[in-house]
């Protein structure tokens, strides 16, 4: 496999101003991509992945496909300085090649010259993103964004905090099992509801843990793995997406995953009820419950009857989820538990989980992580693996 | 506030202290508005969909010919959560204004435990006493 012939540069453009006074930097992106659409031939809606740097403001392609309204199916903000933008190139080249995106934009903007003129320090990444002033005022931390989200998810399917509750119960019982764990106790839906209301309607105990630590994962050729002596886990499938607030019309009642997943499920060829085991991220326990429907484990609305009387729970349940605790008992490392989503199941998939919540055969197996808000814009990647003959 | 309905606890969880937005470019005319109390959404005079937080590009068809729209200040409830665990709690939100677009707020003047999603609701400005109001929004 080689990009070469499997990818062509259809349209460029370069802004014509040295000063860009007046003109805001995701402006100035959205009138570069602009440019280069209108020399291609092509339209916005024609855009389906999208490469920046930190000249973006903000966590890049979150708020500039926001800023924008693109969407994307395949994204990436490597940030190596002004080489950036040449990588870029491979990178959308290489997803082109594999069939995971048709049209990439790749965009590069500033003004250090209006700013300095301006004498307005703009710490690198362009300042705040354009969505910053109307939001900030309104203090959006973070457990009141998801609290938003399901306050309406609540509203419109008739979810309840006793279903909520289900999904941390579920990881206390993986958690007691996990030395590294930093919850071990095992709780009941009565626990969840009687802790300390933080934001409506997430009682502290629906809320993940905040925990240093880290995680790693090494990604090889075919030829490597098969020197190697440790199981080798394949990978089968992945998917991509941003999701934002859409110039105002809003839904919070899903996630991300509602267009990453049925690409990643596409890609390995495998339907949810292939899945053995799932590492669903669980910021909160409502971030869980959006998930789970928009990857199809079960209808929209219907996530918390899912989730309930332990459904989630390795050998009771029908969907084992989280066996290391997750975020809401074991760890969020950073304040960002991607990686050991990865982890967990890779160990499932190796047979090495803790023997009390390994699952059985567990040759098929699904990690997904959700970054950034359920309440506003987030960054959703799903991603499947198995085993040697999965 | 003389119109305001029972609902309404005017005065009632205010911020003590509001936050100045760094006005900028794109931006400058909405938050002009504001300090003449009036609240502002971008209207696309391409496709004609309103859109918000404002931008010169609309997100929905990419036209840059839009311009202001100045809207009735009023709208229902999203959604909200009111942060519990502070020592002047809040409640933020979500408000769909009546024009179409739904925008992030606070929502005072009200007693926290009587907000419904659903519920109307209308602009109500706080001053950030430098020519410019942060737009909260209060039971109507």
């Amino acid at each position: 496999m080689s990009i070469r012939g499997k990818a062509f540069i259809a349209g460029v453009y370069e802004h014509p101003l040295r000063e860009a006074t007046g003109k805001t930097v995701p402006q100035l992106h959205a009138e570069v991509a602009k440019g280069a659409l209108e020399d291609a031939g092509l339209t916005k809606d024609d855009i389906d992945a999208y490469y920046c740097a930190g000249d973006v403001p903000g966590l890049g392609p979150l708020n500039q496909a926001e800023y924008m309204g693109l969407n994307l199916r395949q994204f990436d903000s490597t940030e190596v300085g002004g080489s950036s933008y040449v990588a870029h190139v491979n990178h959308a080249a290489q997803a082109i090649a594999m069939g995971h995106c048709k049209v990439a934009l790749i965009t590069l903007a500033g003004r250090p010259r209006a700013d300095a003129k301006e004498k307005y320090f703009v710490r690198p990444g362009g300042g705040p993103p354009a969505d910053y002033a109307f939001e900030a005022p309104f203090r959006p931390v973070v457990t009141n964004m998801y609290g938003m989200a399901a306050m309406r998810h609540m509203h419109e399917y008739g979810t309840t905090s006793e279903q909520l509750a289900w999904v941390k119960v579920a990881a206390s019982h993986h958690a007691q099992h996990n030395e590294h764990a930093m919850l071990r106790n095992v709780v009941t839906v009565e626990d969840v509801l009687n802790s300390p209301m933080i934001s409506d309607p997430l009682h502290r105990l629906d809320c993940c843990v905040m925990s240093d630590g880290g995680g790693a994962v090494i990604v090889v050729a075919p030829e490597i793995a098969a020197q190697l002596k440790r199981p080798s886990v394949k990978v089968l499938g992945a998917g991509e997406a941003v999701k934002h607030l859409n110039g105002g019309k809003v839904d919070l009642t899903f996630s991300g995953a509602r267009w990453s997943g049925p690409k990643a499920f596409e890609e390995a060829g495998v339907s949810q009820a292939d899945i053995k085991y799932a590492s669903i991220y669980d910021s909160f326990t409502i971030t869980v419950v959006e998930t789970l429907e928009d990857l199809g484990f079960c209808a929209k609305g219907d996530g918390g009857k899912f989730v309930a009387d332990g459904n989630l729970i390795s050998g009771v349940g029908k969907l084992p989820f989280n066996t290391d605790g997750g975020g809401l008992c074991n760890n969020h490392p950073t304040d960002r538990g991607g990686i050991t989503k990865v982890i967990e199941a890779v160990r499932q998939v190796r047979g090495e989980a803790h023997p009390k919540v390994q699952v059985p055969n567990c040759n098929i197996a699904l990690a997904h992580g959700t970054g950034g808000l359920l309440g506003s814009r987030m960054g959703s990647a799903t991603l499947i693996i198995g085993g040697e003959d999965a | 506030m003389s119109d305001l309905t029972a609902n309404n606890e005017a005065g009632k969880n205010r911020p003590s202290k509001v936050k100045v937005p760094r006005v900028n470019d794109e931006t400058k005319g909405f938050w002009a508005a504001t300090g003449e109390g009036k609240l502002l959404v971008k209207h696309c005079n391409s496709c004609g969909e309103n859109h918000f937080y404002p931008r010169t590009f609309c997100p929905f068809c990419f036209s840059d010919d839009t311009e202001y729209l100045e809207t009735a200040g009023r709208g229902t409830i999203y959604t909200y959560s009111v942060m519990r665990r502070a020592k002047e709690p809040w409640a933020i939100a979500y408000v769909t204004l009546d024009e179409g677009p739904t925008m992030m707020t606070n929502l005072i003047d009200c007693d926290f435990d009587k907000l419904e999603i659903g519920q109307p609701v209308k602009v109500a400005f706080i001053d950030t006493g430098e020519g410019t109001a942060v737009p909260f929004f209060a039971p109507a």
